[in-house]
């Protein structure tokens, strides 16, 4: 295996059981992800973004989720074979997350500078004194400014935009090799994405971090990433780099959330959209899961596409020949 | 580069710092009623504290000759039947009773949140079963646990205590439980154990801080009705002994006395009114202060 891989993700499955039904969130996804690369995974509500990212940290909650196969190698270990504690050391020094609502996400009985300083004094064995420096440090790193002061406050003295900023410097504390940004701009108005992606993007140069970035709108991962999966309904059913992504889109779910982004330049009358729901995950149709929407269905769809390669670094799980 | 990192959120005016609990505290000031219980009860405390140090007599000096004299400036309170000084023994019943109350609810918050936070935390099959035991305490009559309890273990005063905060913390256990299962699903306890939080820290530092404002308003009720169960026990003999006083024995005492002593019974019976009703007063403040629902005026 290449070294400069830094995370390999391999046929992972996590199944949530409940009520006689098997919800199979996330089915079979693989995929790798080079050292200071990032990397984008896109799909609607449900397709298993979240809980991908999730089933990387082992912090599905059973019941009713439970990671049932697959290998997560990070720095040449399987993460899905290590024990409690040590898995326990990994996250938040190692693999860092930052979640989608930061309005939720932070604990609101706990000032800001303690829940920072749980970071480092647990990872890193900071004292407390040496805690409460570098918090401040990471505050000023992120952009808030008199973060001295501003350290002793509570969460809901913050604005949503700050308190993603005070998330990212909680997730970058321990200079982590790898983030996962949950969705990080999804709670957030426009303005304010576009200074916190840019952020990101800052600091994970600055660190040399490798990025998951995960999100259903396509305009940030444009701009962000290095490759792009989409996922639908549990698998990756394309990986391309972005560039190629964007302009030479191969699975039919893929050109159709391309068309449904609304162009400023033309006055479009009625938005495009893809036909149809997604499915429930407990009752998937045969085959392939987006041929009950799909224009161009065949018979072979009624089979599970195989994933096949277009070029080197383009997959997409279709059996439409291109 | 570093110009884009350096995207600064401008803080446009200084902020006055002020936590959940500041708020709390501002908003329970501006109720008087729940103050003037936080004023009431402080006095009581500290005349039942020291009090006693500054009378001459004590609360189990015996005088026959001056029994049941009505009060004088001698005896503000009076005298009971066996010549004893109400006034001291009021104060000191009154320690007996908030002792009951306080260490009583402590027990009983200490069992109860630890519990309802490891069975609401966990869940599935730890929670079924550990609900399961307190559906199974709580279906046996009380008083029935308190007196096997109090026959099974010495009758000394402190078991009173313990007894009465074991067998009182099943609903506390139920509220704190209720809490959890809110608070366990949000994002920051998510949070927390991405990166890398042991369980223990998770559940005393990020679970159980947010489920204590219900648990405090509870925790006020519990006082007064450890107060009652005690005055109660010590109404049918099971709670504390003589000579020694609790409100609750002094009724009990000045009861069969109504008629003829009336001192005997409503001095002590005035003050443990008064404290019941500051307690509830203040608990009633306190769930105003702590519910989110009231911060909109």
């Amino acid at each position: 295996m290449s070294t400069n891989i830094i995370l390999s993700v391999r046929n992972l499955q996590t199944y949530f059981y409940g009520d006689g039904s098997v919800v199979k969130a996330v089915d079979g996804v693989s995929f790798e992800l080079k050292k200071g690369e990032t990397l984008g995974i896109v799909g609607e509500s449900g397709s298993g973004k979240s809980v991908t990212s999730l089933s990387i940290l082992r912090l599905i909650a059973y019941p009713p989720g439970k990671i049932i196969g697959g290998e997560v190698v990070f720095d040449n270990k399987d993460l899905m074979k290590l024990s409690e504690s040590e898995i326990r050391r990994i996250r938040g020094k190692r693999i860092a997350m930052i979640f989608q609502d930061p309005m939720t996400s932070l604990n609101p009985f706990m000032t800001i500078g303690a829940q920072l300083k749980e970071i480092t004094e647990l990872h890193e064995g900071l004292s407390s004194s040496q805690a409460r420096k570098k918090a401040i440090e990471m505050l000023e790193l992120v952009g808030i400014s008199d973060a001295s002061r501003r350290i002793d406050d509570y969460p809901h003295q913050f604005s949503g935009g700050m308190r993603q900023r005070v998330m990212i410097a909680m997730a970058l504390s321990c200079k982590p090799e790898l983030l996962i940004a949950d969705e990080p701009t999804t709670a957030l108005d426009v303005t304010i994405q576009a200074q916190i992606l840019e952020l990101i993007k800052g600091l994970k140069e600055k660190i040399g971090t490798s990025v998951i970035l995960i999100t259903h709108d396509l305009g940030i991962v444009a701009g962000m990433t290095d490759h792009i999966a989409v996922m639908y309904a549990g698998k990756i059913v394309e990986y391309a780099p972005t560039e190629e992504l964007f302009s030479t889109p191969h699975h039919p779910y893929t050109k159709g959330l391309l068309k449904s982004v609304p162009d400023p330049m033309t006055d479009q009358k009625q938005l495009f959209q893809i036909p149809g729901l997604p499915p429930d995950l407990s009752r998937l149709p045969k085959g392939c899961p987006f041929s009950p929407r799909c224009s161009n269905v065949k018979a072979e769809c009624q089979e599970f596409p195989p994933i096949k390669q277009i070029n080197a670094n383009h997959y997409s799980a279709c059996w439409l020949e291109n | 580069m570093s110009q884009q990192v350096n995207t600064r959120v401008e803080d446009t005016s200084p902020v006055v710092g002020s936590s959940l609990w500041q708020d709390a505290w501002q908003r329970l000031k501006k109720n008087k009623l729940a103050m003037l219980g936080v004023v009431i009860l402080l006095i009581i405390i500290l005349v039942s504290t020291f009090g006693p140090l500054l009378s001459s007599y004590s609360y189990d000096q015996i005088n026959l000759d001056r029994n049941s004299e009505p009060p004088s400036w001698e005896h503000w309170f009076g005298t009971d039947q066996l010549g004893r000084d109400i006034l001291v023994r009021t104060l000191v019943g009154g320690r007996i009773s908030l002792m009951v109350g306080i260490i009583a609810t402590a027990v009983s918050f200490v069992i109860g949140v630890t519990y309802g936070a490891i069975s609401g935390y966990f869940g599935g099959y730890i929670d079924e079963l550990m609900m399961r035991i307190v559906d199974i305490i709580y279906s046996l009559p009380y008083l029935f646990l308190v007196i096997v309890l109090l026959a099974f273990f010495t009758k000394s005063i402190f078991m009173l205590f313990f007894i009465l905060g074991g067998v009182s913390w099943l609903t506390m256990a139920r509220i704190v439980r209720g809490q959890v299962l809110s608070i366990k699903n949000q994002e920051f306890i998510e949070a927390a154990r991405a990166v890398g939080v042991e369980t223990p820290m998770i559940i005393f530092r990020h679970v159980i801080p947010n489920t204590l404002g219900p648990v405090i308003v509870y925790t006020t009720l519990t006082i007064p009705s450890a107060m009652l169960s005690e005055a109660f026990l010590s109404f049918l003999g099971l709670g504390v002994q003589p000579p020694l006083a609790s409100w609750g024995t002094m009724v009990n005492d000045g009861v069969e006395a109504i008629a003829v002593y009336p001192w005997q019974l409503i001095f002590p019976g005035l003050l443990m009114a008064v404290t019941l009703f500051s307690l509830n007063f203040l608990g009633d403040g306190l769930r105003d202060a702590l519910d989110p629902q009231m911060r909109k005026d």
